[in-house]
């Protein structure tokens, strides 16, 4: 099982380091020529969605990646990742994938000041400790997205079909459950 | 400040990896500067080049300014306050700015001592030219560190001697006794536990970029190659030909800096780089404020 992580920005040295402790191999996507290598699972991680979303299309990455969602291939969101998978940014007029059928709302929480530690129930987890940075939080779900977890009412991970989106980083904790969750939906899509 | 705000400071900052913070004056230009992929945009009333030009007393900006500049963009906004300056600090703090620089680029408002960044909740970004001061800094608070190379200058050569300096002795910390350590703390003037962690892990226990004196993609480029974890570039935008275009392509060289034939493609027709001063040309050093 190897997991690809979009490195064009943010803190994907987080998510390398959680695979690292979970015995995953992995490697960094930051041009097309990245792609060329077999991988079973995505992750797109933490960081500011605007200038991930500008070199996902400028470095030629965001065509091959799209079809690659679109036709149901694992992909794991933290934060700004979660953005790029939204189909809808309440206060924002970009999207980038768009395939998850949710409204996620940009800096929910103010600015760094708003930023915040939390502990909540996660489902088929359990309880999780979660980072909130700048986060967003999803507004509303669509369709068939499921609600995982909420934190004051509002929704901060979901789940549709092999996507799985957090508005928190599971990535800054010594917490691996997250991400062993997002690796069983790896192994069962490989199997 | 509480624990768990400065561990979330550091956490901002490691958004911040592997992107561009720039410079920007007006809200026209932080819009540039966001559509052009910066990570965050320093707010500042003067840019560094232009602070050297005019001279004089130079301050915290105009909240209107900073406020303006919040409105305008949806990445996190920073902005400068004078090395010891705490009320501009607290000031900035009010308008609930997202990082504050205590930098040497305005005019030190204390020759001696540091802001005491713990008793704040938002987070600071400091320079530094050696591990000491970064370490110092970081024993004073600071969430996030750069080198100070040389600001407005357009000359690499001090921010490639601050960034060599910092990973040399990490380097020769990482090799050394624990007896050796309790010696290196009287040195660099900082407590115990800072040393044992850089010997343990290699490494700041804060991000660290580089900054002063970043012109073109290749300096990034170099920087990312030296070790900075991201860049920030002051001058070299805004004072260059076609700022769109130049800050787009410093962005792509952050994300890429391993790969030449990409970075020769991004170097071409950025017109003029800003002219630039070499450093002994300049009669200010402004990496000689605060240590």
């Amino acid at each position: 099982m190897r997991i690809g992580i979009l490195a064009v920005q943010g803190a994907f040295a987080e998510h390398e380091q959680m695979l690292e402790s979970l015995g995953a191999e992995h490697f960094q996507i930051r041009q097309k020529k990245d792609l060329n290598v077999p991988f079973d699972g995505l992750i797109l991680p933490g960081g500011e969605s605007t200038v991930m979303g500008k070199l996902l299309r400028e470095l030629d990455l965001f065509e091959p990646l799209n079809l690659l969602i679109k036709k149901g291939f694992p992909v794991f969101g933290t934060c700004a990742g979660l953005l790029l998978l939204a189909q809808k940014i309440s206060n924002d007029d970009r999207t980038y994938f768009g395939s998850m059928a949710l409204t996620a709302k940009r800096n929910a929480y103010g600015r760094q000041l708003g930023s915040f530690e939390a502990n909540a129930e996660f489902k088929d987890v359990g309880n999780v400790p979660m980072i909130f940075i700048r986060a967003p939080y999803i507004e509303e779900v669509l369709d068939n997205t499921q609600i995982l977890s909420k934190v004051d009412r509002n929704i901060v991970a979901a789940k549709q079909g092999n996507q799985l989106v957090t508005a928190f980083h599971p990535e800054l904790t010594n917490n691996t459950s997250v991400h062993e969750h997002f690796l069983k939906i790896v192994m069962e899509h490989k199997s | 400040m509480g624990n768990n705000r400065y561990t979330l400071n550091k956490e901002l900052a490691q958004m911040l990896k592997g992107g561009v913070i720039m410079d920007v004056t007006t809200p026209e230009q932080a819009k540039i500067a966001e559509e052009a992929g910066a990570c965050a945009v320093m707010a500042l009333e003067r840019i560094p080049a232009d602070i050297r030009t005019v001279g004089g007393v130079s301050r915290m900006s105009d909240p209107s300014m900073v406020k303006g500049i919040q409105s305008s963009v949806s990445i996190p906004v920073m902005a400068k306050v004078r090395i010891g300056h705490f009320t501009e600090a607290q000031i900035l703090q009010a308008l609930e700015i997202d990082y504050i620089d205590e930098s040497e680029v305005l005019s030190p408002a204390d020759d001696k001592y540091h802001i005491d960044k713990t008793q704040f909740n938002v987070p600071f970004v400091c320079g530094a030219k050696d591990l000491g001061e970064a370490l110092r800094r970081i024993s004073e608070g600071a969430s996030m560190i750069r080198t100070k190379g040389e600001p407005g200058t357009g000359d690499i050569v001090q921010a490639v001697r601050h960034m060599r300096m910092m990973t040399n002795e990490i380097r020769r910390i990482q090799s050394m006794r624990q007896d050796e350590l309790y010696q290196t703390t009287k040195e660099l003037m900082v407590s115990f536990d800072l040393i044992k962690f850089v010997h343990e892990n290699g490494k700041l226990p804060v991000v660290n970029f580089a900054a002063g004196g970043i012109a073109t993609p290749a300096d990034a480029a170099l920087m990312m190659l030296l070790g900075a974890e991201g860049v920030f570039v002051g001058s070299g935008i805004f004072k260059s030909g076609n700022p769109a275009k130049r800050a787009a392509a410093i962005v792509k060289a952050v994300t890429n800096f391993n790969d030449a034939v990409l970075l020769a493609k991004l170097s071409e027709d950025l017109g003029e780089a800003m002219v630039g001063i070499n450093e002994q040309e300049i009669e200010l050093l402004m990496a000689e404020r605060g240590k």
